[in-house]
């Protein structure tokens, strides 16, 4: 391209730039936002809806986040709000379990949790990226205490059957020699001149530069056993005081055992934006959420309701029910408008009267498998024994990670740790097993990463496998790209009365922002119907 | 990182390469699994999570994981091929995940137990005739 006329339109930069310059960094950080930059999901705030007729009612269907938000917020703007929940208690899938808990699955297998007082799992949701500004909102609202959940821990194992002869390497050893042997490759191609033809001289010089600092290059650009790379991966006799204070490096592992690893696969997973730090996570259990949401509207909320149909006309909305708590007798509810936040493999299968677009949209999106197995430990031997504190050790094996506590580092007594975070095949052929062979698979293929421990500090086990639980009958919704372009825009649409909520309804699947988004757009589509304009 | 995951696995390897969605808070990519062969394997390490070890299936909150076990929708072995490939409701789609052998292997294993007593067997040229024209990527 030649730049024969001079450029008339700035540069976004140039731009910000200028506006730093004259207007100070407030106005820099506002124009940023506006220019869509320097923002997380698209929360910016809750919707204000004014102007409610007084005495509208409104349905909602599900006490999980998004069906609490969704009752939270209409009852603010001054509708008439009803919650109908199947379980008997409230949250969804928003859960946290604790000793002296039962967990009873489809098939009939019941698990009571045997894990000692303070200690507990999140089977389902676990981690909050900082960048999910409407569910941290709302904690903020409810009072929600927060702390940091930590994602990435460098001295974690990284594990492959196949590489390094089975045996477990530390993340920092396999990122320093993968960026190490990485950066080698290139500053030295760039040195060789293989790159001129792609690169500038100038920004060879850049590069070149840039790859010696980030591989912990020495001055002949080649990574190898030295203060550098000891500096980044370890050492083989750490730094010391006195006078045999002196380090011994260690050896980088060879470069081809590096790369045929695969182990890089787990460089990149904490680098996408829904794992960058900061993540956080509730003091206490990630339940403390839903208990913080439920406490806004637990007198709107009958809970061991077993919703069977919901039907609508230009009247109404009426929702039949059993009423588990009374013997199954049936119910009806009725109301204006309905908010139905019911997990679709649930929801697919009911009376639902909606036209066929919403119809095959609620059948066109299935819910992933998982699996998550907590586990007890009479120690913190992963503290006490390795120096691992919070973070993920992966595996090949099914097991696919092993989850460290965020919070209470260095207690002494029993630890619980996320000894199984299992998708697809391994998660059909866990939740296949019964409790006991899941827990006795998890023990040793977490064995082979903390072999001397596993076994012996080991105290009790749950395993919580989401295709089996009766009222979700699978985890999150799966979406592919041909479903997202028939069908995501009329299952988010308000059918007559009726809108649906959850992170089903959402670009933020299988996230609770998804559920406060969805939950947000529903009510808001509610209210403009309500009010004649929608 | 195609390569890498070649190296693994036999049985599913097409969803190991779309790993998770990427917008989840999920594991990463699902780790390598047994090679499933016979139509029994594929019963046991996939089916039976929601269908249950007898096929008896379960019923949850006013909904169920439909019984095999003397179904009369198994009549038709292009049925459960149908259901296999491309989901149904709650179920995931398994076409690109089980390949066209381990499908056929699973539908007569299935219709020929259980009290179900179907003597015509699916081929995998069976299944391969009712690929979906697009095979669907988790996101």
């Amino acid at each position: 391209m030649t730049n024969a006329h001079p450029r008339t339109v700035p540069t976004r930069r140039q731009l910000l730039t200028r506006i730093g310059i004259l207007a100070g960094s407030g106005a820099l950080y506002q124009a940023m936002t506006a220019m869509g930059h320097a923002q997380g999901t698209d929360f910016t705030a809750p919707p204000v809806l004014s102007g409610v007729k007084p005495g509208t009612r409104v349905l909602v269907l599900g006490a999980g986040l998004a069906g609490m938000l969704s009752a939270y917020e209409l009852r603010k703007a001054g509708y008439h709000v009803q919650v109908l929940e199947f379980q008997n208690r409230s949250g969804g899938r928003n859960i946290s379990l604790r000793g002296g808990d039962t967990v009873t699955e489809l098939g009939g297998a019941t698990q009571k949790v045997g894990f000692a007082p303070g200690n507990y799992i999140n089977p389902g949701p676990w981690r909050i990226p900082y960048h999910h500004q409407g569910l941290l909102h709302y904690c903020r609202e409810f009072g929600v205490a927060l702390e940091p959940f930590i994602e990435l821990n460098h001295n974690t194992w990284l594990h492959s059957s196949e590489a390094f002869g089975g045996r477990p390497v530390r993340y920092r050893e396999l990122s320093a020699d993968f960026n190490g042997f990485t950066a080698e490759l290139l500053a030295k191609a760039i040195d060789q001149h293989r790159l001129d033809d792609a690169v500038s001289a100038e920004e060879r010089e850049y590069l070149r530069t840039a790859m010696q600092e980030w591989g912990r290059l020495d001055a002949g650009l080649s990574y190898g056993k030295g203060a550098l790379s000891s500096g980044m991966r370890g050492y083989d006799r750490a730094p010391g005081g006195g006078p045999d204070g002196a380090p011994t490096f260690s050896t980088p592992f060879a470069r081809k055992d590096v790369m045929r690893s695969g182990l890089w696969t787990w460089l990149a997973f904490h680098q996408r934006m829904d794992m960058q730090t900061t993540m956080f996570q509730p003091v206490g259990g990630m339940d403390m959420i839903g208990k913080g949401f439920n406490r806004q509207v637990h007198d709107l909320i009958t809970l061991n309701c077993k919703v069977t149909a919901i039907h609508q006309d230009d009247r109404g909305v009426r929702v039949t029910y059993n009423d588990m708590g009374h013997g199954g007798v049936v119910r009806e509810a009725q109301a204006d408008y309905c908010v139905c936040t019911i997990p679709l493999p649930v929801l697919s299968q009911l009376d639902v009267q909606v036209g066929a677009a919403l119809r095959a949209a609620i059948m066109a999106v299935p819910y992933v498998s998982s699996v998550k197995m907590g586990l007890e430990f009479r120690r913190r031997f992963w503290e006490e024994d390795e120096q691992i504190y919070g973070g993920i050790s992966f595996t090949d094996q099914q097991i696919n990670q092993i989850s460290y506590p965020s919070n209470g580092f260095f207690s002494r007594g029993p630890g619980v740790l996320l000894g199984g975070y299992m998708f697809g095949p391994a998660a059909y052929d866990f939740a296949g097993m019964t409790p006991a062979e899941r827990l006795e698979h998890a023990l040793a293929q977490g064995e082979v990463l903390h072999p001397k421990q596993y076994r012996k500090e080991f105290s009790n086990g749950v395993s919580f496998a989401w295709s089996r639980v009766p009222w979700s009958l699978g985890c999150c919704s799966m979406w592919h790209e041909q479903a997202r372009k028939t069908h995501y825009k009329a299952l988010c649409a308000m059918d007559n009365r009726v809108v649906l909520a959850g992170e089903h309804a959402s670009y933020v699947g299988c996230w609770q922002e998804g559920a406060i988004l969805s939950a947000l757009a529903a009510i808001t589509q509610l209210h403009k119907r309500a009010q004649g304009v929608g | 990182m195609r390569r890498f995951l070649f190296t693994y696995t036999l049985a599913v390897l097409p969803w190991l390469a779309c790993a998770a969605p990427a917008t989840a808070d999920t594991a990463g990519f699902s780790s390598h699994v047994q090679p499933l062969s016979s139509g029994e394997d594929v019963y046991r390490h996939v089916c039976q999570s929601c269908h249950m070890p007898d096929a008896r299936g379960a019923v949850g909150a006013g909904a169920q994981f439909p019984a095999l076990a003397g179904n009369p929708k198994l009549q038709s072995g292009a049925y459960p091929v149908y259901v296999i490939l491309n989901g149904f409701g709650g179920m995931p789609w398994f076409a690109g995940v089980l390949d066209d052998t381990q499908i056929a292997n699973v539908v007569n294993y299935v219709r020929t137990h259980f009290g179900n007593h179907y003597t015509d067997a699916v081929t995998p040229a069976d299944v391969a005739a009712q690929h979906p024209a697009v095979i669907p990527q988790e996101e």
